[in-house]
């Protein structure tokens, strides 16, 4: 680990401050960061401890949403109330990841910006455009069983592998921001995540000093909700493929509504709108979900090991819209 | 005194059955439980010692070449190091178990991406690893090593090879046969405690604690590594939190610890970080077995073919002795087993629990389901009805045979129904559930042991051996046996383990830590009792001693008018291990449940009979079965070490990323003890435990996969890709 200082600023200005005129980095749970620092893939010249900032409120919105502060622990929304009663879909995805010790010090704004499982990127000592830019990609002809099928590009094929940003995606959620110079912005958590492109080391539309400070979701939109994480082991492990589903059915026995986002399967909560589009209006049956599937794998790529994922994404999602729209298989 | 017995021939006196403490076989708990558990008990790394520097290893970064040189200047420059260790007398991968010399030296010589190369010595751990992560080395690398088992030409073990009748006209005069490859990925040991070791000199003398399973093999191939006496070392390994095969051998930290001590004078500590001890240990080598049996219309086994592929690296003698048990565990007069071995460039492969049974038996098991499928027979009929009168190579006795018991047993507490099996018969909601079984075999081992026995002036007892526990119950059943022979109540008895400056014990390995230890304390006690017998006048058979005092009232203490009486008992297996094939059974049957849609695989349940002689401790012997048996739900459904298919490193050298079974996967096991007393195993009468419940459980999840959902699945771990695959829909 490379040594660094340690800094503790008193306000969000100063914390913006120190992250923009230093290589520092925000830490917050500390338990991606502090691992990656260990295996000397991160190297911040300093850390910028934002844990005793003002950002744990969690609060009802006037439009009757939520307002969950970047220092949440992901505990505290898995078991809130209202997320309960409203979001269950994002307790759900929280309570799916990681483990109950490592649940009750990861945050919000650290769950968003946690970084790739790829093999060769958690290996300092193997190619890796992400870490060093131009060294090349050693998952593609390697180890890419976790790797993504969608929106890949020749410079990367990692999988963003957080499970509560794909819920939140799917819950039309908003990452709330504020710059280095004190601005405010908000970005839809679906467009929070970049794709890798040329540019993989790029994962987030987070500037140099950007701090997050929390992610709000609209007022309820009723329906059926339900997240689905398939995975080897049945805890303490990653998406091989995640499906979060918002569904309403009208009293014709017809979809009403559809919201869905997709883990696992690229750098990104993976968002298609025609597929809610398809859903929409149409009475549940097996050819319509194979429908969904076709648009949603459309331009799903393998890469040999991950070619799995492929049926893998077209049957949990039929599984997913059976369970919620009650038809049955 | 050293009292010396070598067991020629089966012991039928079971004398231990007859002493008065009533002791041992009880489900005592753990004498080293609340020290564990209350964090007083000291593991290697933890000791304090004065002014210790801190070691870590640094690895290559190519598969094959040579170090031309390291920039040591570079690395002296950053903050807090000490030195850059690159003797050649390094260690480069850990030794073979009973090795009993030093592994492979030389670290300027990389056969694997990941081999230590040097040690970086700082002030502190972190600068430590920072520097040796950033050491700058110039390599001439040599390309194109082989990392493929697949692709090199491999090496006939033929001292595995058996070639009886003719297997091919079997096979095609045969009313049923099968013949099916499989294929099992590597396993780690993955210990909870990493590798970790403390050195420091006194002049010419070594102290070291270090996390290892056989200190008396672990002794000697140190002072060969290091090139001095073994009596100058002492080797401390007081609590070891797991080993499973990884601590067999001395491993390169210790050496390491050892030489940089000495050269920069002053204690040196080094622990491996957790992807140190996943690449540079110890691999279970991944395997390709092709299976072929044949039954007639009888169902009779008439041909048995065990063939199998594993891979070392160059150099090493270690083969996966798959085929271990297809020796002798089923009759087929027609036989044919082979076992070879790809030389290829991945790291070390050696012991992982229950080397050899531990993937062979699955396959094995596996392929005795669909032939009982192809036959329609009852898989558990099949099974009762091949077990053979005696072994079907070697034509030698069975010491004894409990296959049979575990069968009927375990059939009858799981409710298995005999009636004709279908796949797919049973589906709630999404799932599948079905049902599976399979036959359980490791072959029993017994080493020679050495323990001394101090029966004290005060009526208390101390039990001194190198004998390792590492977390199987080693302290807590010689406390057992002593009390049980000397008739002392268990917390009479301190006993005390892992110095190298006691007897030789076995060590920790290959399940016979408590037969070997047991016999040897059984034998120093029995000479303890005829010393106390010849006070009484009396035969010693017929002192009855029980807490603290004989049948007759006289105190131990009296007899032993303020002085202790010690012995050395010295145990060792003779002419007995080739009179008799001797091997632990056990039988497994699984519930589990299937996703139809995602291929997610759940146990439900499980259970598993298991004969392997006296019960010693009931306790600790059920939680050997029940580690067993969840490796077993990890070989079948998620432990898979993945190496790189061009560099061959080992990619997934960690716990979050190689899945062993978490609380979730375990649902509640059962374990029926079938116990038995076999008199050729040794004069306690007792076999290994530690690696049978592992060796042949994956089958019944396998074979309960298929029963559900109708998908064969060929290849462990049976992962959600691999089961949709094979998913009939
Ligand atoms: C073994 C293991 C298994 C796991 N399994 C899962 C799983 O199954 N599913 C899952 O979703 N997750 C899983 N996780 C990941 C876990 O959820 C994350 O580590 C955690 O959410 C990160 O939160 P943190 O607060 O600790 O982040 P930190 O480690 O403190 O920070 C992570 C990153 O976010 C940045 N950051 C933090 N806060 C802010 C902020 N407010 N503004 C801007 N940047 C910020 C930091 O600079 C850093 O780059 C697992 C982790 C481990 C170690
Ligand atoms: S997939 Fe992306 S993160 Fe992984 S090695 Fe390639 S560039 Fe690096």
């Amino acid at each position: 680990m490379r040594a660094f200082d340690y800094i503790r600023p008193v306000s969000l200005e100063e914390a913006g401050r120190r992250l923009a005129e230093t290589s520092a980095k925000a830490i917050a749970g500390g338990t991606n960061l502090l691992d990656l620092m260990k295996l000397q893939v991160e190297t911040p010249s300093a850390v910028c401890d934002i844990s005793r900032l003002d950002l744990a409120t969690i609060a009802d919105t006037p439009d009757g949403g939520l307002f969950i502060g970047a220092l949440v622990t992901n505990t505290q929304t898995a078991v809130h109330q209202r997320v309960r009663k409203d979001y269950p879909l994002l307790a759900r995805a929280i309570l799916a990841g990681a483990t109950q010790q490592l649940r009750n010090k990861a945050t919000t704004g650290g769950n968003l910006c946690q970084r790739t499982r790829c093999f060769y990127f958690t290996n300092a000592d193997q190619p890796c455009n992400k870490r060093d830019p131009g060294s090349g990609c050693g998952a593609i002809g390697g180890i890419a069983k976790l790797h993504a099928v969608l929106g890949t590009s020749e410079h990367c094929i990692a999988t963003y592998p957080g499970d509560m940003a794909v819920a939140m995606t799917a819950l039309g959620g908003v990452v709330e921001i504020v710059g280095a110079d004190g601005h405010a912005r908000s970005v839809p958590v679906a467009d929070f995540h970049c794709l890798p492109g040329d540019t993989p080391w790029r994962e987030n539309v987070l500037e140099e000093g950007d701090i997050i400070t929390a992610v709000t979701l609209p007022a309820p939109v009723g329906g059926l909700q339900t997240y689905r994480k398939v995975r080897e082991r049945s805890s303490y492990a990653f998406a091989l493929v995640s499906v979060a589903a918002i569904v309403a059915m009208d009293d014709q026995g017809k979809i009403a509504r559809a919201d869905l986002a997709f883990g696992g399967l690229a750098h990104k909560p993976w968002h298609d709108p025609r597929i809610g589009d398809l859903l929409v209006g149409e009475a549940p049956s097996a050819a319509l979900f194979d429908k969904a599937a076709d648009l949603l794998l459309e331009t799903a790529q393998g890469y040999g090991e991950n070619d799995f994922k492929i049926p893998l994404a077209r049957r949990t999602l039929r599984a997913v819209l059976e369970e919620v729209t009650g038809a049955s298989s | 005194m050293i009292v010396h017995e070598k067991q020629d021939n089966p012991d039928t006196a079971n004398r231990l059955d007859g002493m008065k403490q009533g002791v041992l076989g009880t489900a005592m708990s753990r004498i080293d439980g609340l020290a564990k558990v209350t964090g007083t008990a000291l593991y290697a790394a933890e000791y304090s010692a004065d002014n210790c520097a801190e070691g870590v290893l640094a690895t290559a970064t190519i598969t094959r070449g040579v170090v031309n040189a390291i920039d040591k200047k570079a690395a002296l420059a950053l903050p807090g190091v000490i030195a850059v260790i690159d003797d050649p007398r390094l260690t480069t991968r850990a030794a073979q178990g009973t090795a009993d010399e030093a592994p492979q030296q030389d670290p300027a010589r990389v056969c694997y991406w990941g081999q230590p190369i040097a040690l970086v010595v700082a002030e502190t751990f972190e600068q430590a690893r920072h520097a040796a992560k950033h050491l700058v080395v110039d390599y001439g690398e040599e390309v194109d090593a082989p990392v493929d088992p697949e692709a090199v030409k491999p090496e006939e073990q033929t001292e595995e090879t058996v070639s009886q009748g003719d297997l091919d006209a079997a096979m095609s005069a045969a009313a049923h046969a099968v013949d099916v490859t499989f294929t099992t990925k590597g396993h780690a040991s993955a210990a909870m405690e990493p590798h970790a070791a403390i050195a420091s000199w006194n002049g010419d003398d070594l102290t070291v604690h270090a996390s290892l399973q056989m200190l008396n093999y672990n002794i000697t191939e140190l002072a060969d590594a290091l090139g001095i006496p073994e009596q100058r070392i002492r080797l401390i390994a007081r609590y070891v939190g797991g080993g499973f095969g990884s601590k067999l051998g001395i491993s390169e930290e210790v050496v390491a610890a050892a030489i940089a001590a000495q050269e920069i004078g002053r204690p040196v500590r080094v622990v491996m970080t957790r992807q140190h001890v996943f690449q540079a240990i110890m691999r279970r080598s991944e395997s390709t077995q092709r299976l072929r049996l044949c039954v007639d219309a009888a169902g009779k086994l008439t041909g048995f073919g065990h063939h199998a592929l594993v891979s070392n690296l160059p150099g090493e003698e270690f083969a996966e002795p798959v085929l271990q048990s297809s020796h002798f565990l089923y009759a087929g007069a027609n036989r044919e087993l082979k076992l070879e071995l790809a030389r290829i460039h991945r790291m070390t492969a050696g012991s992982v629990r229950a080397p050899g049974e531990a993937v062979g038996m699955p396959a094995l098991e596996c392929a005795m389901d669909m032939l009982a499928e192809a036959a329609g027979i009852d898989p558990v009929k099949l099974r009762l009805m091949n077990i053979p009168e005696k072994d079907p190579e070697k034509g030698l006795p069975f010491s004894s045979h409990t296959l049979a018991d575990c069968l009927t047993q375990a059939a009858k507490a799981f409710g298995w129904d005999h009636g004709l099996r279908k796949p797919r018969q049973t589906r709630k909601g999404e799932w599948w559930i079905g049902t599976g079984m399979a036959s359980a075999a490791r072959v029993h081992n017994v080493m020679e042991a050495k323990a001394r026995v101090t029966l004290k002036a005060d009526g208390t007892a101390v039990v001194e051996t190198d004998m390792t526990d590492i977390g199987t119950g080693t302290y807590t059943i010689a406390a057992q046996i002593v009390g049980e022979m000397l008739g002392l109540a268990p917390d009479r008895v301190l006993v005390d383990l892992g110095d190298s400056r006691h007897p030789r014990g076995p060590g920790s390995g290959g399940s016979w830590g408590a037969p070997s230890i047991g016999s040897a304390l059984y034998v120093a006690c029995k000479a303890i009792r005829e010393e106390l017998a010849k006070r009484l006048d009396i035969d010693e058979p017929d002192l009855a001693l029980r807490n603290g005092a004989t049948s007759s009232g006289t105190q131990l203490t009296e007899l032993l008018r303020g002085e202790d009486l010690a012995r050395v008992g010295h145990y060792e297996p003779g002419a007995i291990s080739e009179d008799f094939t001797a091997s632990g059974f056990g039988a497994f049957f699984a519930q589990v449940r299937v996703n139809a849609f995602t291929g997610e695989t759940r146990v439900d349940r499980m259970l598993g009979a298991f004969g392997f002689g006296r019960v010693l401790n009931r306790k600790t012997a059920r939680s050997q079965c029940l580690g067993g048996i969840t490796w077993s739900i990890g070989t079948a459904l998620t432990e898979a070490l993945e190496f790189d298919p061009r560099d061959g490193h080992l990619v997934n050298g960690d716990l979050a990323e190689y899945h062993v079974p978490v609380n979730r996967d375990v649902p509640d096991l059962d374990v029926i003890l079938v116990e038995e007393r076999d008199a050729a195993a040794s004069p306690i009468q007792a076999k290994g435990i530690g690696e049978l419940g592992m060796c042949g459980g994956a089958a019944a999840i396998g074979n309960a996969i298929y029963n559900a959902s109708g998908a064969r699945v060929l290849d462990f771990p049976m992962t959600p890709d691999r089961v949709i695959a094979a998913m009939p829909d």
